[in-house]
């Protein structure tokens, strides 16, 4: 299993070739033997400390609260404690996140574009809120300007890459497999498959998911959250993680507003209260209403990309 | 969220640790999950028994250290404590609130044998 995205070996795809995840890591075989790793890891800080802090014994087990609508939560219990003798044990730090692995890759993504003056974003959503339609027109009025390089994301099937690619520009499909979310090593693949060209706006739709993606970091200069108003305007609660990991929000499918019960401003409202930083830009993908607004918004940050090119 | 690649992840930092510094069994592994990092702790709970089979931590207890969610009030001007990351400001009753800790998910240490 791939030990950043947990997706089985093998299952990860890039443009239908298998990508072999492990072959950048090294492990202990089963015979003893050793392999080391060729990324050394920077910045681990480890000593071994003398044990003898204290720890609450409090019972294994679930710790699944029941409300008193019979709503079931997870997330309220303590987070856990055990009961280990600890007085003679012997301790070692470590102090490192659990995403080191993920995040010393989109490093190296971020600086790679940042040497060629590329743009990246990476566009997430739940399925269905129309996130290749609106790539799709945004290339259309992109391309007459400055080259567009599309990564798509998708469990299975080539289907978005193609209708990308009917619009001219390069596009390169990851399929995850099982995996549920695109992570910086796989996209450090597709951008030496894509090599897209410098001074340029590279679009990477994420696995329709508004979960996952949220904490996978992956080189880009920002994560657009697009909502669309056949979705619940209550989405930016119930999946806080995405909205507060976003910097733009695209409201999209707005030309259905008449025909829908969707209170536009409770839904930017709630997306603030999560995110009080959060830039909203009203589009529709279908008659592009907005779009000036939103290509306005990549303009400004392509300037500031080719700006600081350090290449 | 997907807390069986955090385990994967888990498993690959104990692994190298126990190369550089020479171990082979792991008691305890100590984690620091912040109230407003996206773990569910019972579900890394579940996936790090099933992840961590065979390697050196495998029966590995598993010690999860919470670390409170805060942020800053743009209105009050100050760093208030917040359990979600939509939660208002318990003084003033804002949203207007920056969540500045509370979303580490970090191996902190590990009970060695």
């Amino acid at each position: 299993m791939c030990n950043v995205c947990g997706c089985g070996t093998g299952e990860t795809r890039i443009d239908g070739e298998a990508v072999d995840h492990e072959q950048e890591h090294e492990h202990v075989l089963a015979d003893g033997t050793v392999h080391r790793h060729s990324h050394g890891p920077a910045g681990q800080k480890w000593a071994p400390v003398a044990a003898g802090h204290a720890h609450s014994h409090g019972p294994e087990g679930e710790h699944v609260h029941e409300d008193m609508d019979g709503s079931l939560h997870y997330g309220h219990g303590p987070a856990g404690a055990h009961a280990p003798g600890m007085s003679q044990a012997q301790m070692v730090k470590i102090e490192q996140n659990i995403l080191a692995k993920n995040d010393g890759f989109a490093e190296r993504n971020r600086s790679w574009l940042a040497e060629r003056g590329i743009l990246a974003l990476n566009l997430v959503s739940s399925p269905g809120s129309g996130k290749t339609t609106l790539l799709v027109r945004t290339i259309e009025a992109l391309k007459r300007r400055v080259p567009v390089a599309v990564v798509e994301g998708d469990q299975q099937t080539s289907f978005d890459a193609e209708r990308i690619r009917a619009t001219g520009a390069p596009a390169l499909q990851i399929n995850t497999g099982k995996g549920c979310h695109l992570d910086a090593h796989m996209v450090g693949r597709a951008l030496e498959k894509l090599a897209p060209s410098d001074n340029s706006v590279l679009l990477i739709e994420n696995v329709g998911n508004l979960v996952c993606p949220a904490a996978f970091d992956l080189g880009e200069a920002a994560k657009v959250v697009v909502l669309s108003v056949t979705e619940g305007e209550d989405k930016p609660l119930k999946y806080p993680d995405m909205f507060a990991a976003a910097s733009l929000m695209l409201v999209n499918k707005i030309d259905l507003l008449p025909y829908l019960n969707f209170p536009v401003d409770k839904a930017i409202e709630y997306a603030l209260r999560v995110n009080p930083k959060l830039q909203v830009i009203q589009v529709s993908a279908t008659t592009g209403a907005g779009f000036h607004e939103w290509l306005g918004w990549i303009d400004a940050r392509l300037a500031e990309a080719v700006a600081a090119r350090t290449r | 969220m997907h807390e069986m690649s955090l385990a994967e992840g888990i498993r690959q930092i104990v692994e190298d640790a126990g190369r550089s510094q020479g171990f082979g069994k792991v008691k305890i592994v100590v984690l620091e999950i912040g109230e407003l990092s996206s773990v569910e702790p019972e579900s890394l709970r579940f996936c790090f028994d099933v992840v961590m089979k065979d390697s050196i931590a495998d029966g590995a207890q598993l010690q999860i250290d919470p670390v409170p969610g805060s942020g800053w009030c743009m209105q009050c001007a100050e760093t208030v404590p917040i359990s979600a990351l939509y939660d208002p400001c318990p003084k003033c009753g804002s949203y207007q609130v920056q969540a500045t800790s509370g979303t580490e998910m970090r191996v902190k240490e590990l009970e060695i044998e």
